[in-house]
Formats: C-alpha cells, structure tokens, sequence
C-alpha cells in the first residue's frame, strides 16, 4: 500500500507562510528570467490563468483583479520541501521523493487506519510548516497518484467528486461500486503515465475515463499502444508494476542551462555564462562523487523571437581523462564554445552538460604515471576547498576567472524581478516580525 | 524444523583490548567519552517546525526581545495563556504575549506604553507560532 503526499500549489503555498497577505489572493509564481507562470494559486486558477500562461500576456490583470506574479524563489522552496518531506516519511517506512512537492510513501503493513493516519499527518505538516497537502493512497503507485487527483480535486471543485474524499483520499478500503464510480468520474488524461498524445487516442478509440482504461486487456494494450502504458493499465488493476525507488540512483547525466535576462550577443559574455555554468556542473558532480567522460556545450538564438536570425549550436568534447575538475570542464566548454560561436546573433540560451558519467573510484591513468596520480591529487584537494570555501562563506566566493565580475555578470544574468526574501536561508533575508 | 542444532564448537577470538595499545599511562579521560553541548539542540525541538524571524520594535524589550533580535518561533507548540507568540492580524505579523481569560484572546506588550491588542469585530487573529527563544547578537 503506498501514499501519495503532494503540497497543493506548492510554490505559492511556500510564499504564502511568510506573505500572508498573498492569501485569498490570485497569485502565480514565474519561470526564470519571469516567463511564464509555474504555479497558481487556486484564485488564479479560478480567474482562468492556465499552467505555463505568459507573464506579458497575464500582467495587466494585477490591476484588474488583484493577480500577484513573483519571480520563482528556489531557495525557501527547497527548504519548505525538505521540512514537509521529513514530515511526510513519519506516515510509513520508506519514502521516494519523487520531485520537489510530492513524495511516495511505502505504507505497506502499517496496523490502523490509513485513512486517519493520513489526516493526522497531513494535519501536522499543514501546522508544523503552514503547507497545505494532499495525500491519496492506493495498492499501487498509479492508484495513489489518482488517489492524490481526486483528494485534490474534490476539495476545490466540491461537485467532481463525493466531499469526504478531499484532503485524504483512500482507494485501498473502497467497496468495487464505490472505487468503479470514482475511476468513471476521472478523465483518462488525469491517469498519471497518460499523456497528451496517449489520451487523445484513447478517446478515440471510445476510452474516455480511468474505469474504462482499468477494463482493457494489457496484452492488446502493449500490442495497440506501449509497454508504458500496458504497465498503467495493470497497475490501475491493482498490480504493482513501477518500482518503489527509495534510493535513487546517481545522475546518468549532469545538465546546467539557463535562459538569459535579455539577449546576448559578444563571446566573451557567452563565455562567462558558460565557465558558470561548468562550475555548478561540477560542484554537482562532486557532490555525487562521479567523473565526466565528455562535455557538452550548446548556445542558441530564442526561436520566440521569430523575426531575429536563428542559430543554434551544440559540441561535444571527450575529456582527456575523466574529472570532475573544475577547470577542465570549463576549459571544454569553452575550446566548444569557440567553435560553435558566430557573431551577430542575439542569443538567448546556453548550457553546459556532462556526460558519461562514472564512479570517481574508477581511474583510467596514462602512461606517464607517477606525475599524473600526484599531480590528480593536488587538483582533487584544490577541488575540496573550493567546495568547502564556497559552502561556508557563499556560492562564488572562489570562482574562475572567465567568469566574469559581478557588473558585468548582469548582462547575461537571470531577470528575477520579482523574487521574495530567501526568508529560511540568509540571515539579511529573514522575514521582520514587529513586536 | 525441529532438529537440533549443532553447536559450533570451535574457538572463538575475543578482541577485548582497547583500540589504541600504546605503552604509555591510559587516557583518565577515556572512560568519560562526551558530546559537547549543542546550543541548537536545546533551543529547537521541532526541527521542522522551527523558522528565524528577525524583530522590529521594541515593545517586548521587558521580555528580553529587542529590536534586531532573532527569534526561534515554532510553529508546532500549542499556543497558552503567557506564552510569547508571532500572531497574524491584519495580514501582518507580530510578536507579544499572548494572554487568554475566559475564552478571549488579548495580545500584550512586555512594555507598558504599548496598549494591548484586542481584536475587533471582523477581525482575525491567528497564531503563527510560539517563540521558544530570542537571540541577540553583541557587538564584537
């Protein structure tokens, strides 16, 4: 039996414990560089602002209707999520955080009522962090997650479903008739593992609701459509199909990209925003104790802009030896960057990734073997205190060079007009309490 | 199932020595390994629950709150009679005693030029949490 513990709304639920005047409030929280809205409170919701509505598109309705747009704040928003998902395992004994609001919790041979420990649970994290939650649970991962749709659901739109199931929604106990009737008020696209294209299809060939999709033959689902979504079907059967990942696994792939705050066009900002970004890549992959084989970089023009010349770009580069050193990886990205890089574009995006991605306990040396190990350690011990330096006093107290000081970093840099205090992580941000 | 074991016979090495055998005289201190004291530890008991605020004003100065302190409020106390909490009244937050008689709530000030606050008709006050401690930092 497994729990689905997922924060309604959960960035704007964040804001909202240190902002109580955003209550009751529309509120929406913004993608980098204040794009387009990530998160939306139920009011915006209620007002018609879809996920993923452009900022410019939505802006004039601040007046009209009270709507507040902030800048995402990454920071509270990771360490909200840690008090919850800490609060969230105490409801089983084993947990998959699964992203950063929600969590799959392994209830299986828990004695008692589910139902009510889930309430009690969800009661504690709603006043231990003042984040409202919702928790589903069911006898397989696909059935919880329903679960967790109708807890939600049912408590902002009181006429989709039976009331008592808002909040904490508990499929394990239901009788056939009443569990059939909730799965023939559920779309088929609100199955978790449907998408869009899956969906479309599948109304058409007059599946329309998850009771229907639960009563397909898997055999003729996997020959008609995919192994993917034979393996839905079954677990809407009540067979368990997705694995409990309860410690996942290192990183295949190690991505840093990000969209600038306005076009740039010179190299040699490219080049900071790419030496930055091959250091957070390799501070990443230190962290999970890995080497990269080979690096990509990629600069690109924004193909929103239709009327600028597009260009888009991307290299690989295998690395002499694999490392996890910062330096080699940013030179990489820069030997790519000097490549791929033609003036007189306005560029809108770049990125550094790392790839094929090993264990740093594997070594592969050159020949020339004594200068080389001892030469790796120096570089490693330099590597350590630069990590430990930055995490004591700040990300970017030491840093390369080539990437650039801070004056000139805000040509390039994130828009993030709209963000609110790291209330929870710097101490000149805390939120003022008057006495 | 029920068969009898047998027992393992062979000798057994029991290393009984402590970890380090230098010759010299014994550590007198080996005997009383300590944790040396955690200020966090004793201040926070519902790690989750716990949030820094930093204080504006002056009128719990009598309580020891002064203006640019930090205090520790822990939201999963349960706010009684004379506690210190952060109340929400209009969508601000405040810190103050918090004093209930006969099913009213006040909030007074640990400074008597402040009047106490009692909410009006239509009028919500919530408590956001109980301060469990205030921190002030001297100049050094």
């Amino acid at each position: 039996m497994y729990a689905l513990v997922d924060g309604n709304n959960f960035y704007v639920s964040c804001e909202r414990v240190f902002r109580p005047d955003l209550r009751d409030r529309p509120v929406v929280v913004l993608s980098n560089n204040d794009g387009c809205a990530i998160a939306r409170s139920n009011e915006a919701k209620a007002i018609g602002i879809k996920m993923g509505a452009p900022w410019f598109q939505i802006e004039k309705l601040q007046d009209e209707l009270g709507l507040v747009g902030l800048s995402a704040n990454f920071p509270l928003y990771a360490d909200m999520s840690d008090r919850m998902m800490s609060l969230a395992a105490g409801l089983g004994h084993r947990q998959e955080i699964y992203s950063i609001d929600e969590s799959f919790v392994d209830v299986t041979g828990i004695r008692g009522d589910l139902t009510e420990r889930s309430r009690k649970v969800r009661a504690r994290i709603l006043q231990w962090t003042g984040l409202p939650t919702c928790i589903g649970l069911g006898p397989t991962k696909t059935i919880a997650k329903l679960a967790n749709h109708i807890a939600k659901t049912a408590e902002r739109k009181p006429n989709m479903y039976p009331s008592h199931h808002a909040q904490v929604c508990n499929l394990g106990t239901l009788s056939k008739p009443e569990l059939d009737a909730l799965l023939q008020a559920t779309d088929v696209g609100d199955v978790w593992g449907v998408g869009r294209r899956i969906s479309a299809q599948l109304i058409e060939a007059g599946v329309t609701n998850a009771l229907e999709l639960s009563r397909l033959d898997p055999a003729t689902v996997k020959a008609r459509w995919s192994v993917v979504l034979e393996r839905t079907v079954r677990e809407l059967q009540g067979m368990q199909c997705i694995e409990f990942e309860d410690h996942p696994d290192d990183k295949k792939q190690i991505a840093c990209t990000r969209s600038f705050g306005q076009p740039v066009t010179e190299r040699r900002h490219l080049q900071e925003a790419l030496t930055e970004f091959a250091s957070r890549a390799a501070e990443k992959l230190r962290k999970q104790n890995g080497h990269a084989g080979q690096v990509l970089a990629f600069i690109r023009t924004s193909p929103f802009r239709q009327n600028d010349k597009q260009y888009s770009r991307s290299a690989i580069v295998p690395l002499p030896s694999p490392t996890a050193d910062t330096a080699q990886i940013a030179e990489a990205a820069i030997a790519i960057l000097h490549t791929i890089y033609k003036p007189n574009f306005k560029y809108a995006k770049c990125g550094v990734m790392l790839l094929d991605l090993q264990p740093a306990t594997r070594h592969q040396y050159t020949l020339d073997l004594e200068d080389e190990v001892l030469h790796n350690e120096a570089r490693q011990r330099l590597m350590q205190t630069l990590d430990g330096v930055n995490k004591r006093y700040g990300r970017g107290t030491i840093k390369l060079a080539s990437s650039g000081t801070k004056t000139q970093r805000s040509i390039w840099q994130m828009k993030q007009e709209r963000k609110t205090p790291s209330y929870t992580t710097s101490w000149d941000e805390l939120c003022k309490v008057r006495t | 199932m029920n068969a009898p074991l047998p027992l393992n016979v062979t000798s057994l090495w029991v290393q009984s020595l402590p970890a380090t055998v230098q010759a010299g005289f014994p550590s007198p201190a080996d005997d009383h390994a300590v944790t040396r004291l955690d200020l966090m530890e004793q201040l926070i008991k519902h790690p989750q629950a716990t949030f820094m605020l930093r204080v504006r004003g002056d009128s719990m100065k009598d309580a020891g709150i002064m203006d640019g302190s930090v205090v520790l409020v822990d939201k999963a106390i349960q706010p009684r009679n004379g506690h210190v909490v952060v109340a929400c009244i209009d969508n601000e937050y405040l810190c103050k005693y918090f004093v209930q008689r006969a099913g009213r709530v006040r909030l007074k000030a640990a400074n008597n030029t402040y009047p106490d606050i009692t909410p009006k008709d239509g009028q919500t006050l919530e408590i956001w949490g109980v301060v469990v401690a205030s921190i002030l930092q001297h100049k050094c």
